[in-house]
């Protein structure tokens, strides 16, 4: 029974045992891969495969630094940031998004529009990506929202700082912040690595021209996240570093007091220190409110300011581009000094006009001036004076006057929304007219009509330039530190009056740049601009300031819009009488005190009629308010001199 | 002779315990233990439900190994038919009454566990086989007669379990059973015969996957196809295998498993969180062990006198290869994901008593290697 059994079972044995020994070497075979397969992934690429473990494992939010904060000279803060309650909505972290907004809107105030712009926003990005449900909200809301989180998953509540200004009196200088666009992201290098949900940038002004460096870096806090995206706890978080804070040599006093003055015009004032060129005011109007820019601006707001004619969001102390007027007559009659074509006595008959190859020119003064001198001439604004001034002088040495005071090109650097103007002159016209200069166009020059483009903070820089003495400024409105090597001059002139050096050599160890080749030449405009402000007869007489302390030397002007005619000129039409966009601009340029003169101003008052009347009052205000704080700005400045 | 057998047929206790195989025993105890670390592990560092259960079912199906290996072979060779066609109509029943998870019916509620009646089939089917051809004569091994009968035993449970579907499972079986068939000595041309009809039938077959099982094929072979849909799993396994480097991230630091990126982590991907959290050292150790307990099978093999237990151990032990092999190389990334469970490490009940089982089977041919069966 079991021999036959036991010979089968030997030579099975056998088989089996062959064909174990082939499997079993197959079988090592097999393992050797796998372990050379745990080698290649665990040993060759485990650098690899560490880096895309912790790129699964960690996720970074960024963080928006705060904002650098802008100051007035006296340290109060014209555009400081504010604590801001946010909620922000990561998309993956809810289970039902049209419950979840339901659920928001019970708790919050959205309205429908905005809830069908956030899904299209939710579909265009990625599910980990938060977006802005709402970034303004109140302290209650707030907190209310904050009772209700547990229910509300993937809802954030953020706190961050925002921009914020104390009031609207210094929208134009200091410009807005808003949200970055795709286009910014494409025209700004620095804003690379910079962009993170609710980060704002400045979009004009010095929000704008400071932005690289108020803006701060960016932090971000590094997160252990699970497969789903959720947090699990906080690794490395890095602050960030707010941005650089900036002082400005602006008077936040003056400013809100100016835009008092202005309200209800279309205007700009400028007022400028005339030995440094710092930038005591600069004030559009109308003006606008910047807050509602930083969280996204409503159409409604946006619409009104669009629509409205006196176009409030132009900063029109820089860029409103108006003809000088008579406030060119100072250059006019400096310029001819200068260049030996007139002396001070020479005079004209003005007869009301004069006719030059049969085109009529035309004196404000119907009745004409008689007989004018140079201070004559500037005192009553005479336009013949100035005609025969101009038609002697050419209109090429004038522009190269003008343009060395200050017209014709940008005062303030880095200023985008900045305009430089035109001084007109023969190549001028040719280049960009392709014509060629008419005589009667060089009179119309001379009272500051025909091609001339200033803008007001120009007319300022000029006056303060003449104001000074004739040198040549650098406007600023970032405060670095205190120079003053005018006034450091004139100090030194004083306490060593028998100085043997001559006066280029002089000017160059002050480093100053005098704009005239005989200041007695300025010191007589100097003086006909006293008597046009403050000797009867003058065109800002009514307006003079009697106590010497604010007494002001000024120059009107009007620019024109319209040319009257004929029949309005018989009629004597008032400026009144004519449509509110056919007036004339005002204009009014002027330095004070007169005895020892300290600040520069221009106004101008956009369809104000003449400059005597619409623009010298206020500057008169103005250059009041301006000198009263003097004791305290020069306290200020002695104060950061020993700071530093 | 008739003395030797009744002898070894009425071993005493003492001496059966006494002649166990230890390195193997130990082997399989060690095993046991570093599997509760990683299942403690994957519920992130506590004793939560994975962890408490798995520990309970390795030391109940321990307990149910020394049980099977202490009775008499004889008595396992005898009832390799019955086991068999328990384990079928268990199959069977899956059908009718089964539970159905994440679209396939693999289960039936036992209420203290819901048993894999497919997991029990693939001992099921080495028993039945190696008794099958134990008895049959080597002259009869290749005719086509006798074939037909394996044949039958081997493709009724592997449709039912494709069906349910379970892919995975239903080669693992097959492989087993055709190991059975190749060690008893089946002429290698039957072997080319049915590779031949299954490549002439794999279109057909193909058309009955399900959409998820094409899927996953197509994206074994091109895992970046898809990353966050069906590649997730091989390169989320890949990243968490590969980031362990030599000597791993440590105990409970495994991020990939820890953060959730490892999918199936308690059953099919435990050796990708002990490979991270040990790094390569760590895995050589379990290749070692799973090593250490295959050669300890196949030694049995060796000293067991029975065709029946040579060829059962052999089987056993190949199969027992074939798993873990096919469950590292689908972790690693060198075989689609198919869904197989690493002997004793994954979680995983009727793994655990299918491999237990099995094991104890072995361990019974040790203590009696000399006992004939018939």
């Amino acid at each position: 029974m079991l021999s036959p059994g036991s010979g089968n079972t030997v030579i099975k044995s056998k088989l089996i045992g062959r064909r174990m020994f082939l499997l079993t070497a197959a079988k090592a075979v097999v393992l050797v891969g796998v372990v050379g397969r745990l080698i290649s992934l665990q040993i060759n690429q485990s650098t690899k495969y560490k880096s895309l473990s912790d790129k699964n494992r960690f996720r970074e939010w960024k963080l928006a630094p705060e904002r650098g904060v802008i100051k007035d000279f006296f340290g109060q803060e014209i555009a400081s940031n504010e604590p801001l309650y946010q909620v922000h909505l990561v998309p993956e972290n809810t289970k039902n998004l049209n419950q979840l907004f339901v659920r928001l809107k019970g708790i919050l105030n959205i309205s429908d529009k905005k809830i069908s712009y956030l899904k299209r926003v939710i579909k265009k990005q990625k599910p980990w990506e938060p977006v802005v449900v709402s970034d303004n909200l109140n302290w209650s809301e707030f907190s209310r929202l904050n009772l209700f989180l547990h229910e509300l998953n993937g809802v954030e509540p953020i706190v961050s700082v925002a921009r914020t200004y104390p009031d609207n009196s210094s929208a134009h200088i200091l410009g807005y912040v808003s949200q970055i666009s795709a286009k910014d992201l494409k025209t700004k290098k620095y804003l690379k690595n910079l962009s993170v949900p609710g980060m704002t940038i400045g979009k004009t002004g010095l929000e704008r021209k400071l932005d690289k460096e108020i803006i701060g870096q960016i932090g971000f806090q590094r997160y252990e996240v699970n497969a789903f995206g959720k947090r699990i706890k906080e690794i490395q978080i890095n602050e960030g570093q707010a941005g650089k804070s900036f002082k400005t040599t602006l008077d936040y006093e003056v400013q809100k007091y100016v835009n008092e003055l202005l309200e209800d015009k279309a205007a700009a004032v400028c007022v400028m220190d005339i030995y440094n060129g710092d930038i005591v005011s600069l004030v559009s109007a109308p003006t606008f409110e910047p807050n509602a820019f930083v969280h996204g601006l409503d159409k409604k707001y946006w619409d009104s300011l669009i629509q409205n004619g006196k176009k409030p969001l132009t900063n029109k102390a820089v860029s409103g581009l108006y003809p000088p007027g008579s406030t060119i007559k100072t250059l006019v009659a400096l310029s001819a000094l200068e260049n030996g074509i007139i002396t001070p006595l020479d005079t004209f008959r003005c007869n009301g006009k004069i006719e030059l190859h049969g085109e009529k020119f035309h004196c404000w003064e119907k009745k004409g001036h008689g007989i004018v001198n140079l201070r004559k001439g500037i005192q009553r604004s005479c336009d013949v004076y100035f005609y025969e001034v101009a038609r002697k002088l050419g209109v090429d040495r004038l522009a190269k006057t003008a343009k060395d005071f200050g017209l014709g090109k940008q005062v303030l650097s880095d200023f985008k929304e900045e305009r430089s103007g035109v001084v007109p002159n023969t190549k001028w016209k040719k280049k960009f007219i392709g014509q060629n200069w008419y005589i009667g166009e060089t009179l119309h020059s001379g009272i500051g009509q025909g091609y001339f483009q200033s803008t007001p903070i120009q007319l300022c820089l000029m006056t303060a330039q003449i104001g000074n003495g004739g040198y040549k400024i650098k406007p600023r409105i970032i405060f670095e530190k205190n120079n003053n090597n005018l006034r450091d001059y004139i100090k030194y002139k004083r306490e060593n009056p028998d100085e043997p050096l001559p006066n280029d050599l002089l000017f160059k160890n002050f480093n100053l740049q005098p704009l005239f080749n005989d200041q007695k030449n300025i010191n007589l405009i100097k003086d006909a601009m006293y008597s046009s402000s403050n000797e009867p007869g003058g065109t800002s007489y009514r307006h003079r300031m009697e106590n010497p302390k604010f007494t002001f030397a000024g120059k009107t002007g009007s620019s024109q819009i319209k040319r009257f005619t004929e029949e309005q000129r018989e009629a004597e039409v008032k400026q009144i009488e004519l449509d509110y966009k056919d007036r004339d601009h005002a204009l009014f340029v002027a330095f004070a005190p007169y005895k020892d003169p300290k600040y520069a101003i221009s106004v101008v008052v956009e369809h104000g009629g003449s400059g005597g009347s619409a623009a010298a009052p206020i500057a008169k205000k103005v250059i009041k308010k301006v000198l009263e704080r003097h004791d305290l700005r020069k306290a200020q400045t002695n104060l950061t001199d020993k700071s530093i | 002779m008739l003395q030797q057998r009744s002898i070894h047929s009425s071993l005493a206790l003492k001496d059966r315990i006494l002649s166990f195989d230890y390195i193997l025993v130990i082997s399989i105890f060690i095993l046991g233990i570093v599997s509760m670390f990683a299942m403690y592990s994957t519920d992130g560092g506590e004793f939560k439900y994975h962890t408490n259960s798995h520990i309970l079912r390795f030391f109940v199906f321990f307990g149910l190994f020394f049980i099977i290996s202490l009775i008499q072979i004889r008595f396992w060779h005898n009832q390799s038919y019955i086991i068999y066609i328990l384990f079928f109509l268990l199959l069977l029943a899956v059908k009718y009454f089964g539970l159905t998870s994440s679209g396939s019916k693999r289960w039936l509620d036992l209420y203290f566990m819901n048993l894999q009646p497919s997991e029990l089939m693939k001992v099921g089917l080495i028993l039945f086989l190696a008794k099958y051809y134990h008895r049959i004569s080597i002259e009869n091994m290749n005719s086509i007669r006798y074939l037909f009968i394996p044949i039958v035993a081997l493709v009724a449970p592997l449709l039912l379990v494709a069906t349910q579907p379970d892919l995975g499972t239903s080669i693992l079986i097959a492989s087993g059973g055709i190991v059975v068939a190749w060690l008893a000595g089946v002429r290698i041309k039957f072997f080319i015969y049915s590779l031949v009809a299954f490549v002439a039938l794999m279109p057909v077959a193909i058309s009955f996957l399900k959409p998820y099982q094409k899927s996953r094929i197509l994206t074994f072979l091109n895992p970046e196809r898809d990353p966050l849909g069906a590649g997730y799993q091989i390169i989320q396994s890949k990243i968490a295998i590969g980031s362990g480097g030599l000597f791993g991230k440590g105990f409970l630091n495994g991020s990939q498993s820890y953060l959730d990126y490892l999918p199936e982590k308690h059953t099919d991907f435990i050796f990708t969180l002990f490979s991270e959290e040990f790094g390569f050292f760590g895995s050589i150790f379990i290749l070692f062990l799973y090593a250490l307990i295959i050669s300890r099978i196949i030694i049995i093999g060796n000293v067991t006198r029975s065709t029946f237990g040579k060829l059962y151990c052999y089987s056993f032990a190949t199969a027992f290869f074939i798993y873990v092999v096919v469950n590292m190389m689908m972790v690693l990334g060198l075989l689609p994901i198919v869904g197989s469970p690493l002997p004793i490490m994954s979680y995983g009940g009727s793994s655990m008593m299918a491999i237990m089982f099995g094991l104890g089977i072995a361990m019974s041919c040790k203590v009696y290697k000399d006992s004939p069966v018939n």
